[in-house]
């Protein structure tokens, strides 16, 4: 008798297991059954859809570097958001929000953090951001894994992207995008600014082990190279030295006519301010990159004859907005009291605005108002831009997210009272690796 | 049992196989560092002689740098060893204490500037700006100490280290939350410092002197004091035994807080001398000079004052000149010399074979190194070291890596530091 209520009790539970097995691996509901009541043809992707209630908001958000020393870079890009929203206007009668914006800290750690406390929010569709490479790196697997977009108008370094060749970078994943140039590009205008038109042979560089540095400063090396110079010393320093003798020491054993040194602050405001202190460094030339070119690094009484490689912003597009540059630097004075403080506000409003268009014209609009948008249909959509009227120009996206103008100048520092001419002092510009 | 004990077989070692591969392993690690220090040394000397090392004005201002950088170190060291000399714990909120002491000379030395003393009358600004930032490290140092660690005084020794720790990252944000976390940036110094001096016939920076010439004053004036005063005694009493000392009657409690506010006046004046030299501070400014700093304290002998400034000085020169030194690896090693080095090698094995024969259980081990490790590296320099290659990218990024390696090497070789510890009766064998 008891065999038999022991053999009852094994089928029973071998029941209840089944039912649960097959309740877990069955088709949910939610991804199959709404088109019929909705009367439409919306198909979910493999990637989920975030559904935008009647009334509620459309959410995206910004990843940048607000706080620290790299707080100018990041400001500057939250507020060419913040336009690009205001300038863009509802999406299908919804608002759009932005949110809290995340600090990158322009360090893998801030961008893990950052991306972590995103994906936890609902219902968010893209982020903007972020503005250091080496925070980039970290932020986009998760970001990458969410199915999230990430479009950055200032993360430069090709190992996020791809070689231009075909190649991808190391720090590629699917649905990451950028309006802002690929290092290759700056990396070579520099090389070429300085062996055509400097006429320098022997150089030196020095970068701060992180993607955008490193990468850059790579980048320069083998263009250089490639144009029959030599680099006598390439070098590094770590974040956070403030005692610049040893890596100034280094350099000068290696008697360079020009030193590129696409790093930050505060190493950057180091360098400069000890090499007058190495003997041997006497005639050379200095040359910094976007993130030195910045008002608080320019008033520095030292940096006066310095180059810096960028973004050229004398930027002549109209964006699909109907908004001109012009008509943008007016819009950013009014709002914020100040003109713009770095290099990479434009590519920003930009990015901001393919995000936009991309949810606008990929929304699937219910009878009541409902929204709901398919991550995927995102990606393809971001991924196919051509001929996208920005600010920056006329942007096109290739397979691996690289959708930006590259146009890279070269400016002249020639008085550190007046920051604001600098960064129109043009000596020499290239758009998309041709000089002119 | 005991008869096969006494009856030991001719070779056997007497001592257990895991001490023996780490005496032996520790061995060849002195060996291997003793060995790569003179190549660089060697290297440099004959790099320099063949014309392809630094020029001599590089030299000087590469040595220059790491005294005002060492100097600065030995000043915060003093503070470490005071306080591990008086209370045997290791003060890890020290760093913060230099640390404010810098903010406050940016906030003074910012306000002179404003009102136009900065320009017109640089030596008093600089002294009222130093003053001001020993005092408030002072104040600072005496209040955590009176805050955190009084009540502590008899708890065992890892308790007010774990509180210091805390203690830092209270300061840390404390000046964060107050002052925001942006690189605060001192006023322009007056020309006159900025451009080179003349002095004992050698170009020197003007900050640079000054920094030293500071930083050695006011370690004279604390040795004096040390030394000299009744005040002085007592901490050196109170270092050597508390107990006996407050049954002499002298105060512990007022002692302890003299050398928490000594210690902390000198982590000031090097703040101060920190935010003249890299004109920025910010709220972080005071982690990896402190952690160096205690490495200096340690290099030097803990407890030791002249060792916590000759440590100093020791890891500024090498972090300066270090990166320059490792790039003797790169001079290709004769053949000559490397035969010299593998006969020396295998006498070295067949010296270990023969001072086995002791059977002398302690030193089995660098014995069995010495016979192992001198034929590896008697191997090693017969075929790979003649004209061997060396090329090493980026030796200034190393810097932090070379500085500590010589700490590891000179602890390994010589644990009580350079001049010897100093340590309270409870401690020492």
């Amino acid at each position: 008798m008891s065999r038999r209520i022991n053999n009852i009790r094994r089928l029973g539970v071998l029941m209840v297991v089944l039912a649960l097995f097959a309740a877990a691996c069955g088709d949910d509901d939610d991804t199959t059954t709404t088109t019929a009541a909705a009367g439409g043809e919306f198909v979910p992707g493999p990637l989920g859809f975030v559904e935008v209630a009647p009334g509620g908001a459309i959410q995206i958000r910004a990843h940048q570097s607000i706080t620290g020393e790299t707080a100018p870079l990041g400001t500057d890009q939250v507020r060419g958001v913040e336009l690009a929203i205001a300038d863009f206007g509802q999406i299908h009668g919804h608002d759009v929000a932005l949110g809290t914006v995340e600090d990158d800290g322009c360090a893998a750690e801030g961008g893990q953090a950052g991306a972590q406390a995103i994906i936890a929010q609902e219902g968010v569709i893209g982020v903007i951001g972020t503005t250091c490479s080496g925070a980039g790196a970290a932020a986009l697997p998760v970001y990458s894994d969410a199915g999230m977009v990430l479009i950055s108008g200032s993360n430069t370094s090709p190992s996020l992207t791809s070689d231009l060749l075909g190649t991808a970078g190391d720090n590629y994943h699917p649905g990451y995008y950028r309006t802002a140039h690929n290092d290759f590009f700056q990396g070579g205008a520099v090389a070429r600014y300085a062996y055509n038109e400097l006429e320098v042979r022997t150089v030196a560089a020095i970068h701060d082990g992180d993607p955008y540095t490193e990468g850059l400063a790579s980048a320069f090396r083998a263009a250089f190279e490639e144009l029959g110079g030599t680099v006598s010393v390439f070098t590094a320093v770590n974040k956070g030295d403030t005692d610049m003798t040893a890596v100034l020491t280094e350099v000068a054993a290696g008697a360079p006519e020009l030193v590129f040194f696409p790093v930050f602050q505060p190493e950057g405001d180091f360098v400069i301010q000890q090499q007058g202190g190495i003997a041997g460094l006497e005639d050379v030339v200095w040359m910094g990159a976007d993130g030195l070119k910045v008002d608080d690094f320019l008033v520095l009484p030292e940096t006066e004859g310095m180059y810096f490689s960028g973004a050229d912003l004398r930027l002549d597009g109209t964006a699909v907005t109907g908004v001109s540059y012009s008509q943008f630097r007016a819009n950013y004075e009014a709002a914020y009291g100040e003109p713009p403080v770095a290099d990479f506000h434009a590519h920003t409003y930009d990015a901001t605005l393919m995000l936009l268009s991309a949810i606008r014209d990929t929304a699937f609009v219910e009878d009541d108002g409902t929204l709901k948008i398919d991550r995927q249909a995102i990606r393809d959509y971001l991924t196919a831009v051509s001929g996208f009227a920005g600010l920056t120009g006329t942007l096109s996206c290739d397979a691996f997210g690289d959708c930006g103008s590259a146009k890279i100048s070269v400016v002249f520092h020639e008085d550190p009272a007046d920051p604001q001419a600098t960064k129109t002092n043009v000596v020499y510009s290239e758009a998309g690796g041709v000089a002119g | 049992m005991t008869n096969r004990r006494n009856s030991m077989p001719t070779l056997s070692l007497a001592a257990d196989g895991p001490t023996l591969s780490v005496d032996a392993f520790l061995f060849a690690l002195k060996v291997m560092l003793l060995f790569f220090a003179a190549w660089s040394l060697v290297g440099t000397v004959a790099l320099q002689i063949d014309g392809r090392g630094i020029t001599g004005p590089a030299w000087r201002d590469a040595i220059v740098g790491g005294l005002a950088q060492g100097f600065m170190y030995g000043l915060i060291a003093l503070g470490y060893s005071m306080v591990y000399g008086v209370l045997g714990f290791i003060n890890f909120a020290h760093g913060e204490v230099f640390m404010t002491g810098g903010m406050a000379a940016y906030f003074v030395s910012d306000a002179l500037f404003d009102v136009g003393m900065w320009e017109s009358a640089f030596p008093a600004a600089f002294l009222i700006a130093l003053i001001s930032a020993a005092l408030v490290s002072t104040v600072v140092a005496v209040l955590i100490e009176r805050v955190a660690y009084r009540s502590l005084r008899a708890a065992p020794r890892l308790i007010p280290l774990i509180t210091s720790i805390g203690m830092s990252f209270f300061l840390q944000y404390a000046v964060r939350g107050l002052f925001g976390d942006g690189f605060k940036t001192v006023p322009v110094l007056p020309t006159a410092l900025q451009d080179r001096v003349s002095i004992f016939g050698l170009e020197i920076e003007g900050i640079k002197l000054l920094v030293i010439v500071t930083a050695i004053v006011s370690m004279v004036g604390l040795w004096l004091f040390v030394e000299r005063s009744r005040t002085g005694r007592a901490i050196r009493a109170v270092a050597e035994d508390k107990e006996i000392a407050g049954l002499m009657g002298i105060d512990v409690n007022r002692t302890v807080v003299m050398t928490f506010a000594i210690g902390g006046a000198m982590a000031g004046v090097a703040g101060m001398l920190w935010a003249m030299l890299f004109r920025k501070v910010y709220f972080l400014s005071g982690f990896l000079p402190g952690i160096k700093a205690f490495t200096a304290a340690v290099l030097g002998g803990i407890g030791n004052l002249i060792g916590a400034m000759l440590g100093g000085v020791t890891l500024g020169v090498v972090e300066a000149a270090g990166p320059t030194l490792l790039q003797g690896l790169t001079w290709s090693v004769p053949t000559w010399l490397a035969y010299a080095l593998g006969v020396g090698a295998a006498a070295m094995s067949v010296l270990g074979l023969l001072r086995l024969r002791e059977r002398d259980a302690r030193r089995a081990g660098t014995n069995l190194g010495m016979i192992v490790f001198g034929v590896i590296g008697a191997l090693i320099a017969f075929t790979k070291l003649p004209g061997a290659d060396v090329y090493i990218p980026g030796t200034s990024q190393l810097k932090d890596m070379i500085a500590f390696v010589v700490l590891i090497g000179v602890l390994m070789i010589r644990p009580v530091g350079l001049l010897g510890e100093r340590l309270a009766v409870e401690e020492r064998g």
